[in-house]
């Protein structure tokens, strides 16, 4: 007998059809027709009404999921390596090269809690110091609100009193680290807002500038494929596209756009020379740039060359691009004369560009064009083209909200996860330097969202002292993180700071799996019941719902039972707890299923539909109200206005009614810089890093300490980039379903083997011998990885393209810097920052040579 | 009585693979008896090819997909009458128990779109889902799931379906594949990759792109003339040309003198830059 479950996955909602215990399929959510509540509409320039079909448009890697489900690399039940032991000798030099026992969950999760009591102490006050315990999770976790990483990780560690180790904006670093400067909006972590720009731009955009951005491969973040039919509909209404990007990407090819192929690191070139044409043209909106921004004389000073020298013109641009001046020069006429949406990046602000030396100047300098040509009217905007279709907007909790999380939630008794007393702080770009070292110094607090000058707060490691335990949970930064190799040598490391205790949880074997001493198996959320809303993280990207077609609310069910022994974190964590005398704390004798219906209860939504029915049913799809009002992003400020937006954390407004009601303050017609204004000449930068020459108050194009003008490329003539995968989620999917290495572009099978591809120019190819389909070795003073080569002019002479997130790490033999055959290329990039004073990750800004591989 | 089709809209498709993925969901280890066994890894009844074309920075990427034609004068059952039956609903089935061991079957495709299950022994193919139609839905894996609407899917003796309309009214955009194999295929193809001859016309004594200038296309063994008009970049492109053709492109500005070109479509041609003199 078949039954059916409903779930929801990062890539979007799905019905599980389960025969006899186990996953048979699984199928985009399955609504009938008559269960969809009336579709938004939005209106072209013609009159033309579009709206979405009754349909959920999953990412592709979703229909894998049975396939990843049911991976031969699940962990079923706990181990030990068999070289460790706590009571004796602890080798850490062998991780990654041991092998494994097999354990009971007694037995593991008594060795843990015998490793935790050996490192914590109880404070006088009943606080819990555990600065010697240390832990982190991958930048995302499989969906629901209850499971998700934040909730039961936060909440045990937090108990614990553990040192947390800050993340970095992965994603988007350079608009992280600058843009806030320039816009602020540090509460979005430096991307704008993006509401109703879908219908702004049906009606008014005249032409999308797509810049570093590929919407159709990175999929509104967690929106699956909903907004690919909206630039069908844009490309058919004859909107033109020009895609500025080393890689034609996929959006490029089914858009028919044009191509700027840019060289790696020189966007900010481009970018100046765009802005000399308007300033020599005199084609830029005075009126808005007068009223609403500040500092356009020092910009214009550094533009035209009068405070270096150098005016920055299409031919000093076509030189260090590689795009002709006149190319550079027609789109920047054009440009001034259409209305565009500036596309850069997937929500607005992202992409390869800011993930690069300096990649603060690539962001700040995006805003500065569309400040020029009067961001926030009709068809003018930075818009991803993923989000921003018209949408409820009824709040309901998302894993990035407090809120949501047990270790803050208003649900929860103790909020063990804001009584932490341990200070000190680590950083996951620095953390492998901070324990082979044993110090580390840093910037910023990571995800800076509760000022602009949170960037600047001063971190040393120890304070307490030295962490020994590292507790890492899901997902594998060997294919995510820079330079990852001294990841390995972090986990083999003997030196006087060596891990003593290394554990991982995670639902499958991933390549870090192995460096630890004892694995813990957890399950999957479709082995576990919870809860979620499509696309929703809450917190920094308020109400991402608007980058969907519906707005569907899910009662996550648990499909079948755990693999093996696999069992959900929260139940991980609380046995752990259990061991230590701290069960009740941990759980408040709360099930999972507790947590979720608290959470549901939380938001307004539950008053339409109550918990039974929502759980009976499955999902709950939101309508759209019908008195649905258009509030596009930036208009408010275009027009001077109040905020009119649901930008609910935006503090220059007043969230009422659990933020449901947003009402105005004296400031509300302000953005989040200092000036309230957009700043051309930051008035942050100048108060807070006046002489730092690498994210100076202006904007400026700082060549790339990783790029085509230093010594280096002498050396290593090619430069790769490595963007965010497109047939697999950051390290999700790739490896453990291996449905995906018979997509030909995604994996390529040789002799036996699914090779990571990496494109090379024709030219390039030949002054190497290098065939299509041949293996080739890319190299560098960091790494070497094999890869397969796809001989393609999508790349131009010169650049080479190979996404970064990897799941498979397989270095031929097991020592940190040998060749990886796994295609993890991240082993190639550089762990040195955005700038000196942007401790971003930069992995786009690296140079490799590249020869065939002969084994 | 009906016949069931597909349209794939070229155009549309951005090569997700979401349908090649969904196809294995629903069959790989899920056997849908009488019309289908389970199929296994490396077994694709649907795949999606990526065709590159275009030189230097004026590149196009197409996807096309290769499935069964779902014919209505299949070769394949020709040579297996006993073996492979057609449907009411048109659909072709390759009868799972009677083919067992065949594996001669999957050569009697001129389309390529039976494959061997070594581990089953079966040659196998797409059955448009019929297991599911069957059970009273309208929909095909590969249909329900495409993001971009790239795919019809319907019967095409239906003057009223979707895809009959469509079919009218898009005739001179739809293509079959390799109608002379006399087969009777029911899946179209709109806008199939075809060569392009493009260029970027530039002004000479400016060194501006030239916006607006006249460009034209004559086949030269049948006259076909096609027109357009340069973008602000002074970019043309002229699409969907026969192969091995020749071509004259002119180009034309005010103030310049012409510029006449010629072009052989072995694949597409990138005139690169056109530079015109000033009159």
């Amino acid at each position: 007998m078949e039954k059916v479950y409903t779930n929801l996955t990062t890539g979007g909602p799905i019905s599980v059809y389960v025969e006899d215990g186990k996953v048979t399929r699984i199928r985009p959510l399955q609504v009938p027709e008559e269960d969809y509540p009336k579709p938004w509409t939005v209106v072209d320039r013609y009159g033309r009404k579009y709206s979405p079909p009754k349909a959920m448009r999953i990412a592709q890697n979703v229909f894998a999921e049975r396939n990843r489900l049911y991976s031969k690399d699940r962990i079923l039940y706990p181990m030990k390596r068999v070289d460790w032991d706590p009571n004796g000798n602890r080798n850490p030099q062998n991780r990654g090269k041991s092998g494994y026992v097999r354990i009971s969950w007694d037995e593991a999760t008594t060795l843990i809690a015998n490793e935790i009591k050996r490192l914590i102490k109880v404070n006088p006050d009943g606080t819990i110091d555990g600065h010697k315990i240390t832990a982190i999770t991958s930048s995302h976790h499989n969906w629901g609100i209850v499971g998700y990483k934040m909730g039961p990780f936060g909440r045990f560690f937090g108990m614990l009193g553990y040192t947390p180790i800050l993340d970095n904006p992965d994603s988007w670093e350079g608009w992280m680290w600058g843009a806030p400067h320039m816009w602020g909006f540090y509460w979005r972590l430096g991307q704008p807002e993006q509401f109703d720009l879908l219908q702004d731009a049906m009606k008014h955009t005249d032409m999308i500038v797509f810049w570093s951005n590929d919407p159709d491969s990175t999929h509104g973040i967690y929106s699956g494929q909903e907004s690919n039919i909206w630039r069908v509909w844009l490309k058919e209404m004859g909107v033109k596209c020009v895609f500025i990007d080393p890689y034609y990407n996929y959006t490029n090819a089914v858009m028919d756009g044009t191509w700027f192929p840019v060289r790696p690191g020189t966007d900010t070139a481009l970018a100046a020379a765009i802005a000399y044409t308007w300033f020599v043209d005199d084609t830029y909106d005075h009126d808005f740039v007068e009223r609403k921004t500040i500092g356009i004389e020092e910009f214009r000073d550094y533009i035209m060359g009068k405070e270096d020298g150098v005016p920055k013109t299409p031919e000093w641009a076509a030189e260090k691009t590689g795009i002709p001046a006149r190319r550079i020069r027609a789109l920047a006429r054009e440009w001034a004369s259409k209305r565009v949406a500036l596309a850069g990046g997937v929500r607005g602000g992202e992409g390869s560009a800011c993930r690069s030396a300096y990649g603060t100047e690539e962001a700040r300098f995006l805003i500065a064009l569309a400040a020029m040509q009067g961001i926030g009217k009709p068809g003018v905007s930075i818009w991803g083209t993923t989000m921003g279709a018209p949408s409820d907007y009824t709040w309901f909790p998302g894993y990035a909200e407090p809120e949501s999380q047990m270790g803050k939630s208003p649900v929860a008794k103790y909020k063990f996860a804001l009584t932490n007393p341990t200070k000190q702080r680590l950083y996951r770009l620095t953390f492998p330097d901070a324990i082979i070292n044993g110090k580390d110094a840093f910037i910023g607090d990571g995800f800076c969202g509760q000022s602009i000058e949170q960037q600047f707060n001063k971190h040393e490691y120890p304070i307490e002292g030295h962490v020994k335990m590292f507790w890492r949970y899901g997902g594998s930064f060997f294919g995510t993180m820079t330079d990852t190799n001294k990841w390995a040598r972090m986990y083999q490391n003997d030196g006087p700071y060596a891990l003593e205790c290394v554990i991982n949880q995670d639902c499958w074997f991933s390549s870090e799996t192995k460096y630890a001493d004892i694995i813990l198996p957890a399950c999957t959320n479709l082995e576990r019941n919870d809860l979620g809303e499509w696309a929703v993280g809450g917190g920094y990207t308020t109400h991402a719902q608007i980058g969907n077609n519906w707005r569907v609310i899910v009662r996550q069910m648990k499909c079948v039972e755990p693999l093996g022994e696999s069992k959900s974190d929260y139940e991980i964590f609380a046995m752990v707890a259990e061991k230590l005398g701290m069960g009740e704390l941990y759980t408040e004798g709360k099930t999972e299923d507790d947590w979720a219906k608290a959470y549901w209860e939380l938001s307004d939504l539950s008053k339409r539909i109550s918990w039974e029915e929502f759980c009976k049913k499955g999902y709950y799809i939101v309508p759209v109200p019908d008195d649905y009002e258009e509030h596009p992003a930036f208009r408010w400020y275009y027009e001077d206005r109040d905020c009119d937006t649901q930008d609910y954390l935006n503090p220059k407004i007043k969230v009422v009614n659990h933020m449901n009601t947003l009402e105005p303050t004296e400031h509300s017609k302000e953005l989040g810089t200092y000036s309230g204004k957009i700043e051309f000449a930051s008035e942050s930068l100048k108060k807070l890093s006046p002489d730092d020459d690498e994210r100076p108050p202006v904007p400026h194009y700082i060549p790339s300490w990783e790029g085509h003008e230093t010594e280096l490329y002498k050396k290593y003539p090619l430069q790769i980039i490595s963007p965010h995968p497109r047939f697999s989620f950051h390290t999700h999917y790739d490896k453990h379903a291996s449905w995906l290495d018979e997509i030909p572009i995604h994996r390529v099978q040789k002799d036996g083997y699914a090779y990571w591809p990496v494109r090379i120019n024709p030219k390039d190819a030949d002054a190497r011998g290098i065939k299509n389909g041949d293996l080739v070795e890319l190299y560098n003073d960091r790494g070497s990885v094999i890869c397969i080569a796809c001989v393609t002019h999508r790349v131009p002479p010169g650049v080479m393209h190979s996404y970064g997130c990897s799941a498979k790490y397989d270095p031929v033999v097991p020592v940190p810097g040998a060749t990886d055959r796994g295609g993890c290329v991240n082993l190639l990039t550089s762990g040195r920052f955005l700038s000196k004073n942007a401790p971003g990750m930069a992995p786009n800004s690296c140079l490799v040579e590249c020869r065939k591989w002969e084994g | 009585m009906a016949r069931l089709g597909f349209v794939f809209n070229v155009e549309r498709c951005n090569g997700c693979f979401s349908c090649f993925l969904a196809c294995k969901d629903e069959f790989t280890d899920n056997e849908h008896l009488p019309t289908a066994a389970a199929t296994t890894e490396g077994v694709n009844l649907i795949k999606v090819n990526e065709v590159e074309y275009g030189t230097g920075t004026k590149v196009k990427v197409d996807y096309t997909h290769s499935i069964c034609q779902q014919c209505s004068k299949p070769a394949c059952m020709e040579k297996f009458p006993e073996q492979i039956y057609k449907r009411p609903d048109g659909i072709v089935i390759i009868d799972p128990v009677k083919a067992k061991g065949m594996q001669e079957i999957v050569g009697s495709c001129p389309y390529g779109a039976i494959v061997w299950n070594e581990k089953a022994q079966l040659p196998q193919k797409c059955t448009m889902c019929a297991h599911m139609l069957d059970a009273g839905e309208k929909v095909t894996r590969c249909f329900e799931c495409c993001p971009n609407q790239a795919m019809l899917f319907g019967d095409l003796d239906d003057p009223n379906s979707e895809i009959s309309i469509y079919v009218k009214e898009h005739a001179a955009e739809l293509e079959l594949l390799h109608p002379e194999y006399g087969t009777e295929p029911n899946v179209y193809y709109r806008h199939l990759p075809k060569p392009f001859i493009c260029g970027e016309v530039v002004c000479g004594d400016t060194d501006d792109c030239c916006k607006g200038a006249k460009v034209t296309c004559v086949c030269d063994s049948c006259g076909k003339k096609m027109e357009t008009e340069t973008d602000f970049l002074g970019d043309f492109e002229f699409r969907f040309l026969p192969t091995n053709e020749h071509f004259t492109i002119t180009v034309e500005a005010p103030g310049y003198k012409p510029a006449t070109l010629k072009a052989k479509t072995h694949g597409s041609v990138n005139l690169g830059e056109i530079v015109l003199e000033k009159a």
